[in-house]
């Protein structure tokens, strides 16, 4: 189908952005890649009266070192991230460039944003997962000024977040290294989202585990972090029977849902068989 | 890029349509027009400036028919509005070869049975352009990986394959 009418704005700042939006108000939305959002428009599932296009501020395309972590630029494209090898970024992010060769195929990846994704919030996202995963912030601002939004009260549900409509991403910060993150997912066809995606990351300090994270993307409205789980795993020696008990508790962090694709029964098997899969990854890489 | 006619367009139901004067290149053409903001790429180079190789399937981003180059880049020209192309470089099928004169990648195509109905042969062509110009010696994994982008219900993929592993191994990259 063809979208409904809308003007269109082109910025050429980011202080032109979220003037733009201020003045727009509550129907515009911003256009970065335009991945997710054209295609809605185009089904006319989203019908913004306007359209801010920030797709050429340069500035906000960058992925750098931060003090141990990443600052990911609300631009930086699925495959900068793809093609990410400079290693004093990489340490400890390994798992970015193999979660990037998940995101949909060679042109969705070429103009599709960091930025876009997270704030399109799709719950089998896995920038969305890996921002939860590396305990990130998302930055904000607006002609109010700047919030910096932990990404734990970010996602709040199925493609809503907790941004106020006249807020821009600036960048995502992922401050905490995670050496050893794994990711699997399970797609009827490569570069589909995913039935279910699973990410896992463990800290092992002599032979114990100090620190897990566990999370699920494509089983409920949100990313799923899997709490219990992760408290089976911190204290243990990560072992065969510690890891098949965590899988078997990752699969009650959500009630999955069921459609055409998969049935919510099938949808959980995955959940525990995913889980296992990263954890085990994650531990070798640890 | 400049809002033209900003007061005065209107639809049949008397809305006002916005419409952007822009200029983009197509294969080397540059080209100034004016488009309604939500025109699409795709429909800007086939319904204004009459590039029809440039195919639409689905128009949301699944099939890959309309995929061209934007600045160098494959894009799905159904996700892209024609004022976005404002001030860029856009390449579509009919830059490759003419008819007479197939480019080398058009003539693997033919010769591998890398298409039947066609359809879909285009964003193919433009996808693997993209494609071989970044990573000129590929393995059969990476051409797989990359034409998995595109839907073809005609070939099974193993003819597109052949393709482009001859147009590689040629040393054909454009």
């Amino acid at each position: 189908m063809k979208p409904a009418a809308f003007s269109y704005h082109r910025a050429g700042s980011v202080d032109e952005a979220v003037a733009l939006l201020a003045e727009l108000g509550d129907e515009a939305k911003l256009i970065a890649g335009g991945q997710s959002l054209v295609a809605m428009m185009n089904f006319r599932l989203a019908r913004p009266a306007a359209l801010v296009d920030i797709s050429r501020l340069t500035e906000l395309r960058y992925v750098r070192a931060d003090n141990g972590g990443v600052r990911i630029g609300a631009l930086a494209l699925h495959r900068d991230l793809e093609r990410l090898a400079d290693s004093s970024v990489l340490t400890g992010f390994e798992v970015l460039p193999r979660a990037a060769r998940y995101i949909g195929h060679y042109a969705i990846r070429a103009a599709g944003t960091f930025g876009g994704s997270i704030a399109h919030a799709d719950p089998a996202a896995e920038w969305c997962m890996a921002a939860l995963l590396f305990d990130g912030e998302v930055v904000a601002r607006s002609l109010r000024g700047e919030r910096v939004i932990p990404v734990h009260d970010f996602f709040t549900g199925f493609l809503e977040t907790s941004l106020d409509p006249d807020e821009v991403i600036i960048e995502v910060r992922l401050p905490v290294r995670r050496t050893g993150a794994a990711v699997k997912e399970f797609a009827r066809r490569h570069g589909d989202f995913a039935l279910v995606a699973a990410m896992a990351a463990v800290e092992m300090q002599e032979g114990r585990c100090v620190d897990a994270r566990l999370v699920f993307g494509g089983v409920a409205a949100t990313i799923v972090r899997a709490g219990p789980a992760e408290a089976i795993l911190i204290g243990s020696d990560l072992g065969p029977d510690v890891i098949a008990q965590a899988a078997d508790a990752s699969a009650q962090a959500a009630d999955p849902p069921a459609d055409i694709h998969a049935s919510s029964e099938y949808r959980r098997h995955l959940m525990r068989v995913l889980a296992a899969r990263a954890l085990e990854e994650a531990i070798s890489g640890a | 890029m400049a809002r033209v006619a900003e007061t005065s367009a209107q639809d049949e139901g008397g809305n006002p349509v916005d419409i952007h004067e822009i200029r983009l290149t197509v294969n080397g053409t540059k080209h100034e027009i004016a488009v309604e903001s939500r025109r699409t790429l795709a429909d800007v180079l086939r319904h204004d400036l009459r590039y029809t190789g440039t195919h639409l399937g689905c128009e949301h981003g699944i099939c890959g028919a309309c995929t061209v180059l934007v600045d160098g880049m494959p894009a799905r020209a159904c996700l892209m509005f024609g004022v976005q192309a404002d001030g860029r470089s856009v390449e579509t099928v009919e830059g490759l070869g003419t008819p007479e004169a197939l480019n080398p990648l058009q003539r693997a195509f033919t010769e591998h049975h890398g298409l039947q109905c066609g359809f879909c042969t285009p964003g193919f062509l433009m996808l693997v352009t993209a494609f071989l110009r970044e990573n000129p010696s590929p393995s059969d994994e990476e051409i797989r990986e990359v034409i998995s982008s595109n839907l073809c219900r005609c070939t099974g993929y193993q003819g597109i394959l052949k393709a482009v592993r001859a147009a590689a191994d040629s040393g054909a990259t454009d």
